[in-house]
C-alpha cells in the first residue's frame, strides 16, 4: 500500500466517522425527544468523531514517517561487523548509504565485501516489515479512534467545546510553524555568522571599504585578508535605494493623493488595480527590462551628452563616463517597481483621515489642495512615512533587479553612473556554483544576510511603530 | 431640472407661520436639494434675520444638516448633491457662478456636530482659517486674533498656557469651544452650527449655549439641534422641518407654546420622534 493510498483510506475513513456520527447522534436524540434536547448539534458529535478517527491516524503516520529510518538504520548498524562500527561518523555515513543502495538493488555487493551481507539483508526486511506494518497499524489506530469518538455521543456531552479546542489548537499549531521557521533561519544565520566571524574579524567585515571575496580562494590568504569590508556594498546598497525612494515617493504619494481625494470612483476603479497590476510582476521581469532596455538608453544618452560636451567644450561633461551597467538603471527601474507600495499605503491612511477634517477645512474656505496640504497630509504623515520605511526595507531586499542591471564590481562611489553592487547582489555570487560549506567566502554569506536582516527589521520596526502610533491618534 | 420641479409642484405646500422677514441676512426661495435622484429638501423659503439666532429642528433624517449645508455650499463637496432655488447673502446670490466658495465660507462659517479641531496645536488650529485667507500681516497680528478669537469663546484663560499642545488633547467642549474660535477667527458674518452640543455632557453643553447667546449680538447664527430646550433657550427664532419640507417658522416662543401646525405640534409634544 503506497503513502498515497493510505491518505485516502484515512479520508474515506474520516467522512465515513461523520456520516456514522451524524446518525447516530440522530438516533440518541429521538428517545430524549430531538436534536433540540442535545447538548450540542448533530454536525458538531459528527466533526467530533470524524476528529477522533483522523487526528490519531495522521499522527501516527507522521510519527512513523519520521522515525522509521532512523530506527531502522539504528537496528541495522548493530548488526555491522566490529571494524565497521569503530569507523568515524562521516564514513560511517558512507557506509550506510551503500548499505542503502545495495538494499534497493543498486550496485553489486562485491565493492563492499561480503561481510556486510547481513546488514543488507536485514535491512530489506526491516523494510518490508515496515512497509506492511504501517498501513495495518494506521488503520487498527483509525477504527479506534472511531469507536472512542462513538461513545463520545451522548446527549449531555458538549462536543461544540471539544471540536472548538481541536480547531484552537489547530491554528495554533500552523502560526507556529510560521514562528518556529523564522527562529530557525534567524539561529542557523547567527551561528554561521558566528563561524564567519572567527574567520574575520568583526570590525573589519562592518568597517572595511574593501569588497573582494575570491582572494580568500587562496590557501594562504583565507581569513587573514581583510579583503571583506562591507562598506562598498552598503554604500551600493543606499545608492540604489535611495535613488528608488527619490522615484517611488514622490510619485507614489502623489498617485495615492490623487486616487483617495480628486479621482472620481470609476477612475479609481481603473487605475488602483491597474497599481496592484505593477506590484504583480515579477522582480526578474523589471530585472531584464532594467538591463535590457533602461541601462543601455541611460549610456546612449550619457555619451550623447559626453559628444555634446566636447563639441561645445564644456570640460566637465567631456568626461562623462557612463558605465554600461549602473546604480541609475537599477535604482530607476526599482522606485517604479515599489510605486504600488507608496501609493496604496498611503492611499489607505489618507483615507484613514476622517471625513469631519476635511470638512471642517472645507468649512473654512480652505480649497482643496490647501486641505490636503495643511490638514490631510500632517494628519497622514506618520502613515506615509510608515508606507516609506516598509518600501525602503523592500528595495535594500531587491536583488534580481540589481544583479542584472547594476552589476557585480563592489565600487565604492556614490556616482550614480557607476556600476555598484548590493548585499543581495553579493549574497547570490557567494553562493552560486559549487562552493566549500565552511570557507570565509560562503560564511560571508550569512553574515551578510545577517546584516540585512537586522537593517530590514529594524526599519520594519520602526514602521510598524509609527503605523501603530498613529492608528492610536484616530481610533 | 424642469422635471424636478415638476415634481416639487405635484406637493405643494404652504409653510406655516413667517417664514419671510422684511429685512434678511440669507434669504432662501424655492430651494430643492437631491441627493442623486432622491430629493432630500422640498421648495423651501426662509429668511434669516440679520443677528438673530434661528434654529432648525425636526425629526432625524428630514434634510436639517442637508439644508444648513446648503447656506455655505458645504454641498459642494459631495458628487451626487445637486441644489436648485436661491439663496441669496445680502442681495448676492450664493449659487451664482461669479461667487467665489472660499470667500463664501470665509463670510458663512461652520461648526459641525462632533468637535473636529485639526491634530495640529491649539494656536495652529486658530489661525488655520486666517493665514488661508490672508487676514494677518505678521506674526504680532496674528497672535491678537488668535488670542481675541479664544477669549470670545471663553477658552482664552483655560488654553493660554498651551498654545503650542495639540488641540486633540482638550476636553469635548473645550474642542467644540475651540471649533468655534476657529470659525469666528474669520470673522464670518453667518455662523452655521450643525448640533454643536450633541457630542458633549450638559456642563459643557451649557458653556457652549452661553456662548451662541453672546456671539448672537454680532453674528447670525443657524443652529440646528435635537433638543427643544436648547432651542428654546438659545434662539429667537424656531423652524420646523418634516420629511424635507419647511413646515412651520415662528417665533421660538410662539413655535413652543402655539404651534400652528399639527406637525409641529406632534413633535413638540413628542409625538413624532
Ligand atoms: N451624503 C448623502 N448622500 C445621500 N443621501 C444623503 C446624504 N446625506 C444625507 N442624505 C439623505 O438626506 C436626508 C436628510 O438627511 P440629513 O440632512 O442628514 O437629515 P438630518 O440632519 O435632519 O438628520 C436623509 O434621508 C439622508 O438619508
Ligand atoms: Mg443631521
Amino acid at each position: 500500500m503506497t503513502l498515497s493510498t493510505l491518505f485516502i483510506a484515512v479520508l474515506m475513513g474520516t467522512v465515513v466517522s461523520y456520516y456514522i456520527g451524524r446518525g447516530r447522534s440522530h438516533s440518541i436524540a429521538k428517545p430524549v425527544g430531538g436534536v433540540r434536547n442535545l447538548a450540542t448539534l448533530p454536525s458538531y458529535y459528527a466533526t467530533l468523531m470524524s476528529l477522533w478517527a483522523l487526528l490519531p491516524a495522521l499522527l501516527l503516520v507522521f510519527l512513523w514517517l519520521v522515525m522509521d529510518g532512523s530506527i531502522i538504520s539504528g537496528l541495522v548498524r548493530s548488526e555491522l561487523p566490529l571494524e565497521a562500527k569503530q569507523l568515524n561518523p562521516d564514513s560511517l555515513g558512507l557506509l550506510m548509504n551503500q548499505i542503502g543502495n545495495l538494499a534497493e538493488g543498486v550496485g553489486t555487493l562485491d565493492a563492499l565485501g561480503a561481510e556486510y551481507k547481513p546488514a543488507v539483508d536485514r535491512l530489506i526486511h526491516l523494510n518490508s516489515i515496515s512497509a506492511t506494518a504501517m498501513p495495518v497499524l494506521v488503520m487498527l489506530v483509525m477504527l479506534i479512534g472511531m469507536i472512542l469518538g462513538f461513545r463520545t455521543i451522548k446527549a449531555d456531552n458538549n462536543a461544540r467545546y471539544a471540536v472548538e479546542r481541536v480547531f484552537n489548537a489547530v491554528l495554533f499549531i500552523s502560526s507556529s510553524i510560521a514562528v518556529l521557521t523564522t527562529f530557525g533561519i534567524i539561529f542557523s544565520v547567527l551561528f554561521e555568522s558566528i563561524n564567519f566571524f572567527q574567520k574575520v574579524p568583526f570590525m573589519d567585515f562592518v568597517f572595511g571599504t574593501h569588497w573582494s571575496p575570491q582572494i580568500a580562494l587562496r590557501a594562504d590568504q583565507v581569513g587573514a585578508s581583510g579583503s571583506f569590508g562591507v562598506i562598498p556594498l552598503i554604500v551600493g546598497t543606499l545608492l540604489i535605494s535611495l535613488i528608488a525612494l527619490t522615484i517611488a515617493v514622490p510619485v507614489g504619494l502623489m498617485s495615492a493623493i490623487y486616487l483617495a481625494e480628486y479621482a472620481s470612483r470609476r477612475v479609481r476603479g481603473v487605475i488602483k488595480p491597474a497599481l496592484e497590476i505593477l506590484a504583480g510582476i515579477p522582480t526578474v521581469v523589471y530585472g531584464f527590462f532594467a538591463a535590457l532596455t533602461v541601462a543601455p538608453a541611460i549610456r546612449e544618452y550619457g555619451d550623447g551628452l559626453r559628444d555634446w560636451g566636447a563639441e561645445n567644450g564644456i570640460g566637465w561633461l567631456a568626461t562623462l563616463n557612463v558605465s554600461s551597467e549602473s546604480a541609475l538603471a537599477a535604482g530607476l527601474v526599482m522606485g517604479i517597481m515599489i510605486i504600488p507600495f507608496v501609493s496604496s499605503l498611503s492611499d489607505d491612511v489618507i483615507n484613514a483621515v476622517p471625513q469631519s477634517l476635511r470638512d471642517g477645512s472645507f468649512g473654512l474656505g480652505a480649497t482643496k489642495s490647501e486641505t490636503i496640504k495643511k490638514v490631510i497630509f500632517p494628519a497622514a504623515l506618520p502613515g506615509i512615512v510608515g508606507g516609506v520605511l516598509l518600501a525602503a526595507s523592500r528595495a535594500i531586499g531587491e536583488t534580481m533587479i540589481v544583479v542584472m542591471a547594476a552589476g557585480l564590481a563592489a565600487n565604492l562611489t556614490v556616482n550614480p553612473l557607476e556600476a555598484v553592487t548590493t548585499v543581495t547582489v553579493q549574497i547570490v555570487t557567494l553562493l552560486v556554483g559549487d562552493q566549500e560549506f565552511d570557507s570565509a567566502k560562503t560564511l560571508a554569506a550569512f553574515a551578510l544576510g545577517l546584516f540585512l536582516f537586522v537593517i530590514t527589521l529594524a526599519l520594519n520596526i520602526i514602521a510598524l511603530r509609527v503605523v501603530k502610533k498613529y492608528r492610536e491618534q484616530y481610533d | 431640472m424642469a422635471e424636478n420641479s415638476k415634481q416639487t409642484m405635484n406637493d405643494t405646500y404652504e409653510t406655516t407661520g413667517i417664514p419671510l422677514l422684511k429685512d434678511s441676512k440669507l434669504s432662501v426661495r424655492n430651494v430643492d436639494v437631491f441627493y442623486g435622484d432622491k430629493q432630500a429638501i422640498f421648495d423651501v423659503n426662509l429668511d434669516i434675520g440679520k443677528n438673530q439666532v434661528i434654529s432648525m429642528i425636526g425629526p432625524s433624517g428630514c434634510g436639517k444638516s442637508t439644508f444648513l449645508r446648503c447656506l455655505n455650499r458645504m454641498n459642494d463637496t459631495i458628487d451626487i448633491c445637486n441644489v436648485t432655488g436661491e439663496i441669496k447673502l445680502e442681495d448676492q446670490n450664493i449659487y451664482d457662478r461669479s461667487i467665489d466658495v472660499v470667500e463664501l465660507r470665509a463670510r458663512v462659517g461652520m461648526v459641525f456636530q462632533k468637535p473636529n479641531p485639526f491634530p495640529k496645536s491649539i494656536y495652529e488650529n486658530v489661525a488655520y482659517g486666517a493665514r488661508i485667507h490672508g487676514l494677518t500681516d505678521n506674526k504680532l497680528e496674528l497672535d491678537e486674533l488668535v488670542e481675541s478669537s479664544l477669549k470670545r469663546c471663553g477658552l482664552w484663560k483655560e488654553v493660554k498656557e498651551r498654545l503650542l499642545e495639540p488641540a486633540t488633547g482638550l476636553s469635548g467642549g473645550q474642542q467644540q469651544r475651540l471649533c468655534i474660535a476657529r470659525a469666528i477667527a474669520v470673522n464670518p458674518e453667518v455662523i452655521l452650527m450643525d448640533e454643536p452640543c450633541s457630542a458633549l455632557d450638559p456642563i459643557a453643553t451649557a458653556t457652549v449655549e452661553e456662548l451662541i447667546h453672546e456671539l448672537s449680538q454680532n453674528f447670525t447664527i443657524c443652529i440646528v439641534t435635537h433638543s427643544m430646550q436648547q432651542a428654546a433657550r438659545v434662539s429667537q427664532r424656531t423652524a420646523y422641518f418634516h420629511l424635507g419640507k419647511l413646515i412651520e417658522v415662528n417665533d421660538t416662543s410662539v413655535v413652543f407654546t402655539n404651534p400652528k401646525h399639527q406637525l409641529t405640534e406632534e413633535y413638540i409634544t413628542g409625538r413624532i420622534g
